[in-house]
């Protein structure tokens, strides 16, 4: 099915991306389907949630819209461009336009330079400001986020991790995207300082217009920050709606089962543990037909063979089951 | 749960274990008191520099042996103070009356070793079997933890299993020797939610069958809510609140605990207003005079930051909180 049409946000359709392993002193080569036949769309101004657990591709799938990764199939339109396609000056447009927060931005922080020199550089780089017009955008950003101008001379080092969030997100703004990537920005801190970030997240994308695509591993980040949500297994999306619908009423077997693993701070709440079958295949080796089908409690002989499509069954909301009818 | 109260299996304290920066030593742990029942699961919950982690350290005598020490305080298993023991005798404790499950499994497990052998060996040293009967015992352990096909597998090693896997075979070695506690730091945290929502319906089944206690370290509090029966929340190298689960999560009293539950973004509601808790945990060369979470809290009064507030027990809670406990004096 196509996605939500969309004016110029994000419109992703059956993006595909293979890692190969192996294949070394004569092993056969395997191929990993990290992201097989994606479809995803975000309205300017949106915010979309990317979940699963680990492997089912939903960093891949971001990494592929950033181009930090190339996509093997399919295509990426953002503001009307052709992301796969782009080069030269649209490249660099597409670039100030989509920016990604990491979990860890030390990563990707160089620890040899001062905050205010990571913060100018992109501004030169893209001929947008320099001298004292980039540091005082710079210092402008930084109040933003919420940090004083004496960050300006500090090293990433110097700052905590809610703080080096702060700095990875001032970054991220500082060429004045209208889409942020993110990939599990709050998963490496505490609950206060998380909740700290989620806030800034929130005011930014107000006054700033900004689309979000966030992918996270935890629902409940999810749902206080996306209005919908895209539920991944094996590469593939499995459902797809409004945030509140999908997790409150979710329609996908493998939905339901993460939904109710998802430990919520309520002992009222607590589920038969070890109900939950099965681990996740792996993505070397997929199950033939529906990707969930061995750890699904209604499987038939149809969801051994057959894969179910993404279907609209609602309004906004779409299911891959052959079980939704 | 209702249970004798003078049947600990583990207490702890006045517990102080320090750190050194230069010249002079500061405590991550305050003189804390723990008590673990028999059957029970206790969780002890905080966020980083809490000090939760170095109180399992603590429990193990697995501090670093330069640059931190146990200052004060007595650690009891069983009504032996496991500060007085010598290292050899330590060491059969560890593992042997306490089994140990960490965060990443392959810090536990060789990864060249087979993993059938590692149980069987965690068997031979500690309950003396022969080398047959500890392939036997390992392979109906492997079992017990529900490791697919374990007949078949014990043969493979670690890296050929999931990380989820891989923490099966680490509860069965933590089994292996029959022990009275099971210590649990962050035994989950590094698993996907529905390997998570596993191995603690693994943890709770297992404490229940062996009649063991078990003692969760995490920051999570939705794990506190699956699995423990009470709960210690820990701020600053102390117990702060402490209270059987339930009640914890109906009315969490110390203010620390309310900001928490409300900092937490929840899947089963909406949280509109997400409340960040102000500031930072103070740094341990840096404590707060009077009480540690005076400089954050909303209800902070003169003599919050003057005095350092005691435990105050109140029915089946303990409360360290001066406003609140002139609240509950009041009404």
């Amino acid at each position: 099915m196509n996605p939500v049409q969309t004016q110029g946000g994000l419109e992703v359709r059956d993006l595909r991306k293979d890692f190969r392993q192996g294949g070394l002193f004569g092993r056969a080569r395997r191929v990993v389907r990290a992201v097989d036949g994606v479809d995803l769309a975000v309205a300017p101004g949106g915010s979309l949630g990317l979940v699963g657990e680990s492997g089912c591709g939903k960093s891949t799938a971001a990494r592929c819209i950033l181009r930090l990764v190339e996509a093997d199939g399919g295509t990426i339109r953002y503001e009307g461009t052709d992301v796969r396609a782009a080069r030269g000056p649209e490249l660099r447009r597409l670039r100030r336009r989509v920016q990604m927060v990491f979990q860890d931005p030390y990563s990707t922080l160089n620890p040899k330079r001062t905050v205010g020199q990571t913060l100018e550089e992109p501004l030169r780089v893209h001929g947008l400001a320099g001298g004292r017009a980039a540091r005082e955008a710079a210092r402008a950003l930084l109040a933003e986020v919420g940090l004083g101008a004496d960050a300006l001379e500090r090293y990433p080092h110097e700052f905590s991790g809610g703080q080096r969030q702060r700095v990875g997100i001032a970054r991220a703004l500082i060429l004045g995207p209208s889409l942020l990537v993110a990939d599990e920005p709050v998963s490496a801190l505490d609950v206060s300082v998380q909740a700290q970030i989620l806030r800034l997240l929130d005011d930014l994308r107000e006054r700033r217009g900004l689309s979000f695509l966030f992918v996270s591993h935890d629902l409940g980040v999810v749902r206080h920050i996306c209005e919908s949500v895209a539920v991944m297994y094996l590469g593939r999306v499995v459902e797809r709606g409004p945030v509140r619908a999908v997790f409150d009423a979710p329609l996908h077997p493998y939905t339901r089962v993460l939904r109710a693993a998802s430990p919520v701070p309520d002992p009222g709440a607590r589920v038969a543990l070890a109900r939950i079958e099965g681990e996740i295949p792996s993505a070397t080796a997929p199950p033939p037909g529906c990707g969930f089908h061995p750890r699904c409690p209604l499987a038939t002989a149809r969801c051994r063979q057959e894969r179910p499509a993404l279907r609209e069954v609602a309004p906004g909301r779409a299911v891959a089951c052959h079980h939704s009818d | 749960m209702t249970r004798p109260p003078e049947d600990p299996v583990l207490a702890i304290r006045g517990l102080r274990t320090e750190f050194r920066s230069g010249r002079t030593w500061y405590p991550a742990v305050r003189g804390l008191d723990l008590t673990l029942y028999r059957n029970e699961t206790l969780a002890v919950v905080g966020e980083s520099g809490s000090g939760k982690s170095v109180t399992a350290l603590s429990i193990l005598r697995l501090l670093p042996e330069s640059g931190a020490r146990i200052a004060a305080g007595r650690i009891e298993l069983e009504g032996r103070d496991l500060l007085r023991l010598s290292e050899r005798e330590m060491e059969r404790v560890r593992g042997d009356r306490i089994g140990m499950v960490f965060q990443e499994p392959m810090t536990a497990l060789n990864p060249t070793m087979r993993i059938g052998d590692q149980v069987a060996e965690a068997l031979r040293i500690h309950r003396g079997l022969d080398r047959a009967a500890a392939r036997r015992e390992a392979l109906a352990l492997l079992e017990e933890v529900k490791l697919p096909s374990a007949a078949q597998r014990m043969d493979e090693y670690p890296h050929q299993f999931s990380g989820g896997m891989r923490q099966r075979v680490v509860i069965a070695m933590a089994l292996a020797c029959r022990p009275q506690v099971l210590l649990a730091d962050e035994p989950t945290t590094a698993l996907d939610v529905t390997i998570q929502a596993q191995v603690l319906g693994l943890l709770d089944e297992l404490k229940r069958s062996h009649g063991m206690s078990m003692l969760v370290i995490t920051h999570n509090l939705g794990v506190v809510a699956l699995i423990a029966d009470r709960v210690a929340v820990m701020y600053a190298g102390q117990v702060v609140e402490e209270a059987p689960v339930r009640a914890l999560f109906a009315a969490p009293r110390h203010p620390y605990t309310e900001a928490l539950l409300r900092a937490t973004p929840r899947v089963d509601e909406d949280t509109a207003a997400l409340a960040p808790i102000p500031g930072q945990v103070p740094s341990i060369r840096a404590m707060p005079a009077g009480c540690a979470f005076a400089p954050r809290c909303p209800l902070r009064r003169p003599r919050c930051e003057a005095e350092a507030p005691p435990l105050h027990a109140d029915g089946e809670r303990l409360l360290r909180c001066w406003v609140r406990n002139e609240e509950r004096i009041a009404a």
